[in-house]
């Protein structure tokens, strides 16, 4: 195909479980439509870089007032309770067929995504270039606002 | 579409998006230029994915029918 790639930028700054899939699901599906894809992972967002850490995030139900659980708000800071709604929502995400965040992650890796890790989040979180997925590279704005400079579609999420 | 003949089908029913087009992005890569690709699925959006998936791969949707609640694509690959 010698007509340009589109591209597809994304800044990625969440990593509870309803943050860190609308990244991947779009990452995946750009690339199965022929896009460039590169990602930006920075602040909690960095988490998703972490080796061994997708299967492990959670979601909270304090402050998501539209969260489908038959409790009152103000339970939701109590101990245990994120534990349990990350419980819930992972067995409605099986019932429906969903794609686990770590599968997803493989695809985008394995469709040459190009995936950026902020090296000045990894300093404020004192996180080392080991922790973090073989895959990705270390950079800063510079280099997102390079490849993003070139996109068709950027996206903070 | 009697002529149509089926060189690979995908069974991507129950999974919930973007599966069906990630797999379908796949599938097609068995499949030689000008041969045909079926795909079963069950998620109402895929409706709108396909063609979207067809309209900006390049591939061609040769047909789409519903029966049962099930969704099926046949799928010419065109390049």
């Amino acid at each position: 195909m010698s007509e340009k790639k589109k591209r597809l930028a994304i800044i990625a700054s969440k990593a509870d479980i309803p943050g860190a899939y609308p990244p991947l699901i779009l990452a995946t599906t750009a690339a199965a439509m022929d896009y460039e894809v590169g990602i930006f992972f920075t602040f909690f967002g960095l988490n998703m870089l972490k080796k061994n850490k997708l299967n492990k995030l959670k979601v909270t139900p304090a402050g998501e007032t539209a969260m489908p659980m038959p409790i009152p708000q103000i339970v939701g800071i109590l101990p245990g309770m994120t534990g349990m709604a990350t419980m819930m929502m992972k067995s409605w995400m099986k019932g429906a067929n969903v794609a686990k965040l770590q599968e997803l992650m493989d695809l985008t890796v394995e469709a040459g995504a190009k995936l950026i890790a902020c090296q000045m989040t990894m300093d404020v979180m004192k996180i080392k270039r080991k922790q973090l997925i073989n895959e990705c590279e270390v950079g800063g704005a510079a280099a997102f606002l390079e490849f993003a400079s070139e996109a068709d579609i950027t996206l903070y999420m | 579409m009697s002529e149509i003949k089926i060189a690979k089908t995908l069974d991507a029913k129950n999974l919930s998006c973007p599966l069906p087009i990630l797999k379908t992005k796949k599938a097609i890569a068995d499949i030689e230029i000008g041969e045909f690709l079926e795909v079963l699925s069950t998620d109402p959006g895929s409706v709108a994915d396909f063609k979207a998936w067809t309209n900006s791969t390049g591939h061609e949707l040769a047909d789409q029918s519903t029966e049962n609640g099930i969704f099926r694509y046949i799928i010419k690959k065109t390049k």
